[in-house]
């Protein structure tokens, strides 16, 4: 294996990852680092669909919701609100992952005939109709959240044991990072490029576009719900106002910043935005005004450099890739015809 | 027949079972079905109806935008909202009882009092919309994805200035004393709100002026042969920028009076941005982006289901009323991607 300077950085990023409880401060690699593997997670499972499948989805958060919420429903035993199911947390968390899935392959079956910004707007309409059923059916939500209360044992309760959960959500990321790199080497994964960039070509020759779309998505839907499971493990508390289109937007802006094209800009922006959302509350001037700074960095990323860090990155290395050649339709809506 | 035909078909066959089923119900055998009980039955007709003017207020002008353009428009829900926003801010001062809620008492002057600043405040949303055309999207035309993570950028960042000016608390728009009364409409003793048929009639007319104005007009002309081929336009000496430039302000106007309208109807809260947005979306979704018919059929679909949702579901699921604008999405999808009235670009 060839050593160049992005893997230099990647295999250093982990070593330093893996070393962070001794490293940094304990509140340093609980709320910042954890939830930038588990935000990376989910804005992993954008990035994924955009850069080999061509479709850029806002129905991730109402996917992460949907486990969460499951789980949260299914292991609480007695004094939280919710359906207080108290199954066994291991068992909670397989079907949490499976129902989460389930719903992806059905969103993914309507919207797998649509593309470009017809998709945008359809997985924005899932989301936010995800986010008023848990709003108002109550029974599911218990208006204010479901507190999680039990964990499974090898996990403990995070508040006494925060990096458990860091090391659980970063063998997550490591895992998520290689099935994504490996799925898109797959037959599947080969297809799934080719109906990204030509759609009709690959109909013709015989492969099924909206089944691949489907199947992608449930992938996607797949990696959503581990984020989900993590970061109701990370807040101990699943609310509609989680999920709510502030959420989505803020997954949405994670996946931009660290760039569309690349998975490992999701960590990337992830770990931008957990230093944004933790620190900036803390400039008494800016502290109330954080959804206009996260809007400004948006804007200001989205006008110098739409394919985000990743993107700026390799064009400051003139190397432009993109994922499987340069007629991804999302590079395209992005940064313009050959940009 | 190939498979994906016979998708389709099902699909189709699916989404009409549905419709009859839910009609056999409204009609038969819910609780509080229309053959029990017509008085329900016709106001509800009427709620669903008349939200759906106002639905299509709103998202004729998202479809305006997207249909000549290509721009889809994230920040039309905030839009929306600063316009009424802006209505309310100008009622207020200017029935000058400060800024406190007022009745439809107080508004005893129709024109200056409501008319007034609803336009005002469409007016400038439309301005504002127009900037935002003129400073960030005219460069990157073609870049779908671009143009419509920087109105979302917009959005954010106008939320959070109009919850710094507006605050957080739900606010309404009085409306005019000679509007806030009742009607006998003579059917099953039938008395409906004055102002929400005034609404109605509002939205009829919009709708039909726009018609006239993209059927009859030269530049109703331009933008439909723009929104056919923009390059054969440019081509035949037109300066289809301007073009772009009014349609971005009528688009964005029409946000803006819906606002008015809309905090009229209800109320104006942050999150309702939000709301809006997903409300243009479900409508123009439905109806297939660009078509002005589309965005009618869309928001009647739309309201009157919301509307049957909330009465005929047994009270124990009515929380799950929600689920009908997903199924009503799914449906329509499944059969038209594009949506009923929806030509591919």
């Amino acid at each position: 294996m060839r050593i160049t300077v992005e893997r230099a950085l990647g295999i250093a990023a982990v070593g330093v990852l893996v070393a962070a409880p001794v490293l940094f401060s304990t509140y340093f690699v609980s709320a910042i680092l954890t939830q930038t593997l588990w935000l990376g997670i989910a804005a992993a499972s954008v990035v994924f669909l955009s850069a080999y499948g061509g479709m850029v989805s806002l129905a991730q958060v109402a996917i992460y919701g949907i486990a969460g919420m499951a789980l949260g429903n299914m292991v609480a035993a007695g004094g939280s609100k919710g359906l207080n199911l108290g199954w066994n947390p291991y068992l909670s968390v397989v079907v949490a992952i499976a129902i989460a899935v389930v719903a992806g392959a059905v969103f993914g079956a309507i919207a797998s005939r649509s593309t470009g910004i017809y998709f945008l707007m359809i997985t924005l309409v899932y989301s936010v109709i995800v986010y008023y059923f848990f709003g108002q059916v109550t029974q599911f939500s218990g208006f204010g959240g479901v507190q999680i209360n039990r964990f499974p044992s090898a996990l403990g309760s995070p508040t006494d044991h925060p990096f458990r959960l860091f090391y659980v959500a970063l063998v997550a990321a490591a895992l998520v990072y290689a099935l994504i790199r490996y799925v898109v080497t797959t037959p599947f994964g080969t297809a799934l490029q080719g109906i990204r960039d030509e759609p009709v070509r690959m109909a013709s020759l015989g492969f099924n576009v909206p089944v691949h779309r489907t199947l992608a998505f449930t992938f996607a839907a797949f990696v959503a719900a581990l984020a989900g499971i993590l970061s109701a493990w990370w807040d101990g508390l699943v609310a509609p106002s989680s999920i709510d289109l502030n959420q989505t937007l803020n997954v949405l802006v994670v996946a931009v910043i660290g760039g569309l094209l690349r998975i490992e800009g999701a960590w990337i922006g992830a770990f931008a935005f957990a230093l944004i959302d933790n620190y900036l509350q803390g400039i008494a001037v800016l502290g109330d005004r954080f959804r206009m700074v996260v809007g400004l960095v948006f804007l200001v990323i989205v006008l110098v450099s739409p394919d985000g860090i990743m993107g700026a990155w390799d064009r400051l290395r003139g190397s432009l890739r993109r994922p499987g050649g340069p007629e991804n339709p999302v590079a395209e809506q992005l940064t313009g015809p050959g940009g | 027949m190939t498979p994906s035909q016979a998708g389709r078909f099902a699909a189709g066959a699916i989404g009409a079972a549905a419709l009859a089923f839910l009609a056999l119900w409204v009609l038969v055998f819910a609780e509080n079905a229309a053959w029990k009980d017509w008085y329900t039955f016709i106001t509800t007709t009427l709620n669903g109806v008349t939200v759906a003017g106002l639905y299509f207020v709103v998202a004729s002008g998202f479809t305006l935008i997207f249909g000549l353009m290509r721009v889809v428009n994230m920040a039309h829900g905030t839009f929306f909202l600063l316009g009424g926003y802006i209505a309310l801010s100008l009622q207020r001062s200017w029935v000058g009882k400060g800024d406190i809620g007022l009745q439809s008492s107080d508004i005893n002057r129709f024109f200056v009092e409501w008319v007034l600043p609803l336009l005002i405040g469409a007016g400038v949303v439309g301005l504002v919309g127009l900037l935002m055309q003129q400073s960030l999207l005219r460069w990157n035309q073609g870049q779908d994805l671009r143009q419509a993570l920087i109105t979302i950028a917009i959005s954010i960042i106008a939320a959070d200035l109009m919850l710094w000016k507006f605050g957080g608390v739900a606010k309404d728009i009085a409306i005019p004393q000679r509007l806030d009364r009742f009607v006998d409409l003579r059917v099953q003793g039938v008395q409906y709100s004055v102002f929400r048929l005034f609404i109605l009639a509002v939205a009829v007319a919009l709708g039909l002026l726009l018609y006239l104005w993209l059927k009859r007009t030269r530049t109703g002309m331009v933008i439909r042969a723009g929104v056919d081929d923009r390059a054969m336009v440019q081509a035949l000496g037109i300066n289809i920028q301007i073009t772009f430039a009014i349609a971005f302000f009528v688009g964005s106007f029409l946000a803006g009076l819906g606002g008015g309208f809309g905090g009229s109807f209800g109320t104006l809260a942050p999150g309702l941005d939000g709301q809006w947005l997903l409300n243009s979306l479900v409508v123009v979704i439905i109806g297939g982006m660009g078509s002005l018919g589309g965005a009618a059929i869309g928001a009647l679909l739309y309201g009157i289901v919301g509307a049957y949702a909330a009465t005929y579901l047994p009270a124990a699921y009515n929380p799950y009323s929600i689920i009908f604008t997903f199924v009503l999405l799914a449906v329509v999808l499944a059969a038209r991607p594009l949506g009923l009235f929806g030509r591919p670009a």
